[in-house]
């Protein structure tokens, strides 16, 4: 059986392109987002699965990447908050957060988005209702909920 | 050019945040960086008696194991005039310098490694034997004790009052007498506290979590005697703070410490777990309230006693007693604020500190006595309406809280209100209407900017302010763009970073109030050097005139006289080949504290649905109507306030620290066990800005907005609880066990 701290090598796919990364078994794949790839977009609020603020797609499912160890992400594509825009162009979610100011802080805000993309694209954002209890497992401290459903409620009539 | 203040402007900010690209405090990546866990005390009060570090020093990647038997002997000098953002008196923790243990969670170790899970896995091998000593885990409220003469001189005073509150209560036809309890409550930003500490030589940098570069440079100067010119503190972002990051807590100390052990630079990143115990939160209180009132429901006398925890090796106390002394008209007060000392971490600003828990009591109570009168709620506020600072003996600059009145009832519809308690029933569900009013005094500090004018059109705005969520770079982007007849997108707002113009802290809500006007004073100075060097020139269209002939207007300078074309900026520069033109601007409070008494209002209207069987509360929608002064950005202070709602209802429902008086800690540190409001909790929240515009208080007439968007909201709740129920929870939060008991 290997040890804890081995070092593994492995592949990620994330936003598209592969990156080469050493992690040990401990590693999370929220860590290794941040601290090996440099794509810290994705946040850590808690390292419990219990904000959301770390919220990726893995093969367009939404997960929280602290629960998940790095290296049983291998072989799976990895979506962050990084690989939604095209160039300037904002992902129409993006630009909702920003017209409907569904953020104050801005540190709850990546995982939110990827909640709403995956909710969106799942076809689970049909009332507002539906919308908040969907977007329930991603805390906002800053409490922007409301304009967070309006964001959502219209980016997907937006993309629908 | 049509006005930028005022209007509904996106954040500026707003596409790095929603694409990952705001750098925040832990985010900056610095080569060679290795990474730090703490070692918590597990105890309420004692000693150390051993640490068996062995196996953490032999585990894979540690490069150090640092405890209070090697870390280094810090100078801890004192600041000569302590920041109204520490603890006024006692001693601040002194991290690692003895083998005392003087609160369960106090740092006892530290380990650096190569990895973050090397790190966390060694700092568990780590073995600590303690000797425990009877430690203070409970709060009794007869235990209380003025504060210090240095917090009475910081304002929190341990008395106030004015007439005769003992007489006149006796003398009352209507009293009203009731004990409030609000526990303890955990900021619970979701970005943890976090430092990267970076040496070069002699001169630190640090990448810190935090409300006040200035400060926090100032602190770790002290504490560590360097000297301030060879410290830079970085901040560009801030993922929610509500007063956790005003003052500079030990793992900053921690940090740099470790960082000068291992020579490389280090990142301390707090756990959720340890973010209850390693910074401060907002303390347990207990008030008791009398009120005195005539038949008409005017208030004869008041008496409010507050009762607060507080740490035992330094004294943070609060200005609970403010919403009191004048919120409303009464001839007899008499108020006390008394602490508790206990063995726990330090307890700081939360969001509205003090004020939120004053306001709390005594709006709880109004409701309480307008019942005892048979009297409208609202009617009761309106008939002890304040029209001037009655304590200070000052008029308010400004004052329209009856309009916030008027426009939020209207808005909410409380003329519906049956006045009887659960007299708004459908099937199961208790509907309640519930109000409270909200202050929150009005603060100015000084500050600075700067503003450079650049040869290809852009504005660059500085100062070493912060923006953890208001919106300080939107707003001053605003303030700058029209000061200097610019649009929005020419001018870039930069801040965090103690290499720029001195700034206050971004707290109590005062940053724009102070901070506005020095970016006011700034654009104003700019304008004035280029227009120096435009007549001061040989050639050019305003060479030679006098300095009251040429005025900024329409994006450049002018000539006074209204005659010629206004010439942008870019242009003048480009003609006298100047690369850009920079000046510095500050402001500073005047007379006006002298001459008034400033405050924010709000009035708050909830509706709750109770299930009458399951105890459990619901609130489907909340008014607020707010004077604030003048509003720079209505999209962002709109943000401020319903944020302010949802704090508010989490205080009302569901927050509370679970403390464990066996061990002195509480047991539910983590986001699953402490409950805060989710999305679902949310349904319907509504934010109006009565017109105002405080020049009285100062130029940009702004008066502040983050912490009054709080106060009043849980009583509110708690107001309208009672009206759908019958019942008056006075312990927060009211949860269906307290409902239903």
């Amino acid at each position: 059986m290997p040890e804890p701290s081995q070092n593994f090598s492995l592949t990620l796919r994330v936003n598209g392109a592969e990156h080469r990364v050493a992690v040990d078994a401990r590693t999370t794949l929220l860590d290794a987002l941040r601290d090996r790839l440099h794509l810290t977009g994705t946040k850590k609020g808690c390292a419990l699965g219990q904000c959301g603020a770390c919220t990726v797609l893995l093969d367009g499912r939404r997960v929280v990447s602290c629960l998940m160890l790095a290296v049983m992400a291998e072989g799976r594509q990895v979506t962050t908050i990084e690989g939604l825009a095209r160039g300037d162009d904002l992902h129409p979610v993006q630009a909702a957060f920003v017209e409907h100011d569904a953020f104050q802080c801005g540190y709850c805000t990546p995982g939110q988005i990827m909640s709403a993309v995956g909710a969106i694209s799942e076809g689970r954002t049909g009332s507002d209702d539906e919308i908040r209890e969907q977007m329930s497992g991603n805390l906002c401290r800053c409490g922007a909920y409301t304009n967070i459903v309006a964001a959502v409620r219209d980016a997907a009539a937006r993309e629908g | 050019m049509n006005a930028i203040i005022g209007q509904p402007v996106s954040r500026v900010d707003g596409p790095a945040k929603v694409t990952g690209h705001a750098t925040y405090a832990a985010e900056f990546s610095l080569p060679g960086l290795a990474y730090a866990a703490m070692v918590l005390a597990t105890i309420p009060r004692g000693h150390v008696r051993s640490i068996d570090r062995r196996a953490a020093e032999a585990a894979p990647g540690v490069l150090a194991v640092m405890t209070h038997e090697d870390a280094p002997r810090l100078p801890y000098k004192q600041i000569a005039q302590r920041p109204q953002v520490d603890a006024q008196s006692g001693e601040q923790l002194h991290v690692l310098q003895d083998d005392q243990v003087r609160f369960n969670g106090e740092p006892v170790a530290v380990v650096v490694a190569e990895t973050l899970e090397q790190a966390v896995h060694a700092a568990e091998l780590v073995r600590v034997e303690y000797a425990r000593s009877p430690a203070v885990t409970i709060f009794d409220a007869k235990q209380g004790r003025p504060p210090s003469e240095s917090n009475a001189k910081a304002g929190r005073v341990p008395e106030l009052g004015r007439g005769d509150a003992e007489g006149a209560m006796a003398g009352a036809p209507v009293r009203v007498e009731a004990r409030y309890v609000h526990p303890r409550e955990h900021h619970n930003a979701i970005e943890p506290h976090v430092t990267i500490a970076h040496w070069e030589g002699e001169n630190l940098t640090l990448y810190d979590k935090t409300q006040w570069v200035d400060n926090d440079r100032k602190e770790i100067a002290h504490v560590f005697g360097l000297e301030e010119g060879n410290i830079r503190v970085v901040s560009p972002f801030v993922g929610g703070a509500f007063g956790s990051a005003l003052r500079t807590w030990p793992h900053v100390t921690l940090a740099v410490m470790a960082a000068k052990r291992v020579g490389r630079p280090v990142r301390l990143e707090l756990t959720r777990r340890q973010l209850y115990m390693a910074v401060g939160f907002r303390p347990h209180s207990e008030q008791h309230l009398r009120l005195g009132a005539d038949k008409d429901g005017r208030l004869v006398a008041l008496q409010h006693d507050v009762v607060q925890q507080v740490g035992r090796y330094e004294e943070y106390a609060e200005t609970a007693l403010s919403p009191t002394s004048h919120l409303y008209q009464c001839d007899n007060l008499h108020a006390r604020y008394r602490l508790v000392e206990m063995d726990t971490n330090s307890p700081c600003p939360m969001r509205a500190p003090g004020v939120v828990t004053g306001v709390l009591g005594l709006e709880m109570a109004m409701d309480e006595l307008a019942v005892e009168l048979g009297m409208d709620p609202l009617e009761l506020r309106l008939r002890n309406y304040a029209e001037q600072d009655q304590q200070k003996g000052l008029p308010w600059s400004s004052k329209e809280l009856r309009a916030c009145y008027e426009t939020a009832a209207e808005r909410f519809g409380w003329a519906r209100r049956k006045p009887e308690p659960r007299s708004m029933r459908e099937g199961g569900t208790l509907t309640g209407y519930g109000m409270a009013t909200a202050i929150y005094h009005s603060d100015r500090s000084g500050g600075s900017a700067s503003v450079a004018l650049t040869g290809n059109g852009m504005a660059v705005v500085r100062s070493a302010a912060s923006d953890m969520g208001p919106g300080t770079y939107t707003s001053m982007t605003q303030v700058a763009a029209e000061t200097l007849g610019l649009p929005v997108d020419h001018v870039r707002f930069e801040l965090g970073d103690t290499n720029l113009p001195y700034a206050p802290v971004h707290g109590g809500s005062i940053t724009m109030a102070s901070l506005g006007n020095a970016v006011v004073a700034a654009c104003q100075a700019v304008q004035g050097k280029l227009a120096s060097l435009v007549r001061a020139a040989q050639q050019g269209p305003f060479a030679g005139l006098a300095e009251d002939a040429v005025v900024a207007r329409e994006g450049g300078l002018g000539r006074a006289d209204g005659t010629g074309p206004a010439v942008p900026y870019a242009e003048l520069l480009r003609q006298h080949n100047l690369g850009w033109v920079e000046a510095e601007g500050s402001a500073q409070p005047g007379e006006e504290t002298k001459k008034y008494s400033s405050a924010a209002f709000g009035a708050i209207f909830v509706e709750v649905r109770v299930d009458e069987l399951l105890g459990t509360v619901r609130v489907p929608r909340m008014v607020g109507a707010y004077d604030v002064g003048r509003v720079i950005n209505p999209k962002t202070a709109r943000s401020q306030c319903i944020g302010g709602m949802v704090g508010g209802l989490g205080m009302a429902l569901e927050e509370r620290a679970e403390w464990d008086a066996r061990f002195g800690k509480v047991m539910n540190a983590n986001l699953a066990e402490y409950l805060v409001p989710v999305n679902a909790d949310v349904p319907s929240l509504e934010a109006i800005f009565v017109p105002n515009d405080d020049r009285d208080f100062n130029p940009l007439g702004v008066k502040g907005l983050a912490e009054v968007a709080i106060c009043g909201v849980a009583p509110a709740i708690a107001n309208a609880v009672w009206h759908a129920t019958g019942r008056r929870i006075r312990e927060l939060p009211i949860t269906p066990e307290r409902l239903l008991g």
